[in-house]
């Protein structure tokens, strides 16, 4: 089952390349004046999707070099702690959601320190691959269409990252525990 | 919502920056996450450019509108206010595989063509519908079979069995998925019984573009 989905996984970028535009051909599409035609558009969106994300980053930036991540990520850590849950994976539950690059990071530093086996490494693997980064997902599609309010996404994106943290400790704390 | 949280990450920086005594690091790190926005936006192009352009193809082919028919169905519990047929349900389709497949840079520009093409539905064009809030449910808990990264760095530090979390990750993410399904829902009644929806209509330079009128039924809402 394993072996049949990355399979699929690495055929389907290739497939689509090759499939696509083969059927556009038969249905006498002009291929390669209407890839060019779609494409114009993905330089625009990416330059305007500039504006929301160097807001964005800077902000995380600053709410990281300033060691408030850190004081906050030390804060939480002891809360769940009495069910048996590692301290070390406690912090990525704020900053997965935050930042992608930032959670991987520390993620890969759990894996480096306590091994990829070890309990910590799995619980700290599942989130990381769990969910996406709400913030960065926020930013980038509201931004790339001009959405300034996104009334309750924020709110869902949130809660179901609180979901995903608890199911991964859960579920993780079952399965390997 | 999200002027807050922005507004409180500056805030509470300065504030920890000036207790801490870091505010040289501070001014470093506004430059640096600037920085890091056009970098991020820069690496967006490449794949946005290129698959903008074989969507593109699809499009015109008549591709995204047979597998929109096709798998419409599913597609219309999630989002009931999106016309059947439409292309958005063929962009958002393809931002769900791909995503379930793990294909990052795929998924983002089709996300993010979804995103236009509703956006093209909307009467109101600086505020979500709500089925822009539900795609971006979905992408915030983005639904994985495969977490790739995850094997690979697991492979790295000599794993035994790097695959050995795709399980835990696929029920976590499932989970993630269907809170995220239901608080949308939840909140898109909520919002319906605090302010009644106002009637669609589709900006004349907005459908201008679509060969073959596409017919707009009454939202259910």
């Amino acid at each position: 089952m394993l072996q049949l989905i990355s399979l699929i996984s690495s055929w389907a970028i290739p497939v689509m390349i090759t499939f696509i535009p083969l059927y556009a051909y038969t249905r006498k599409v002009p291929v390669y004046e209407s890839f060019v035609e779609g494409a114009k558009d993905g330089f625009s969106t990416a330059i305007a999707i500039i504006p929301h994300l160097v807001g964005m980053m800077v902000a995380i930036s600053v709410f990281r070099a300033s060691g408030a991540l850190d004081y906050f990520m030390g804060f939480i850590a002891p809360l769940l702690q009495g069910f048996g849950v590692p301290a070390e994976v406690l912090p990525l539950g704020l900053l997965r959601p935050l930042t992608g690059t930032g959670s991987l990071a520390y993620t890969t530093e759990l894996i480096r320190t306590h091994g990829p086996d070890s309990l910590i490494g799995l619980i700290a693997s599942t989130i990381q691959g769990s969910t996406d980064t709400t913030l960065y997902v926020l930013t980038v599609y509201f931004g790339a269409v001009g959405i300034r309010n996104g009334r309750y996404a924020l709110k869902v994106g949130l809660f179901s990252d609180i979901v995903g943290f608890i199911a991964a400790i859960v579920i993780c704390m079952i399965a390997f525990g | 919502m999200i002027n807050l949280i922005w507004l409180a990450m500056i805030v509470i920086g300065f504030l920890f920056a000036a207790v801490n005594g870091r505010m040289d690091e501070l001014t470093a790190a506004v430059f640096d996450g600037a920085k890091n926005g056009v970098t991020v936006s820069f690496g967006l192009i490449s794949v946005l450019v290129f698959w903008l352009g074989i969507m593109r193809i699809a499009e015109d082919a008549g591709l995204l509108q047979k597998i929109a028919k096709l798998l419409g169905p599913v597609v219309a519990f999630l989002f009931p206010d999106v016309p059947r047929g439409h292309p958005a349900i063929g962009y958002i389709l393809s931002n769900m595989s791909a995503n379930l497949l793990g294909l990052g840079n795929a998924a983002t520009p089709m996300g993010i063509k979804a995103m236009q093409e509703l956006q093209t539905l909307n009467p109101n064009k600086d505020t979500a519908t709500p089925a822009m809030c539900t795609l971006l449910a979905l992408n915030t808990a983005s639904i994985t079979l495969i977490p790739a990264t995850l094997i690979a760095i697991r492979l790295t530090y000599g794993s035994t069995d790097p695959a050995g979390i795709v399980g835990t990750t696929l029920a976590a993410t499932a989970v993630a998925t269907l809170a995220a399904i239901a608080a949308d829902r939840l909140s898109r009644r909520l919002a319906l019984l605090r302010r009644p929806p106002e009637p669609p209509t589709a900006g004349p330079e907005d459908s201008a573009r679509r060969t073959g009128p596409f017919s707009y039924p009454s939202a259910k809402g």
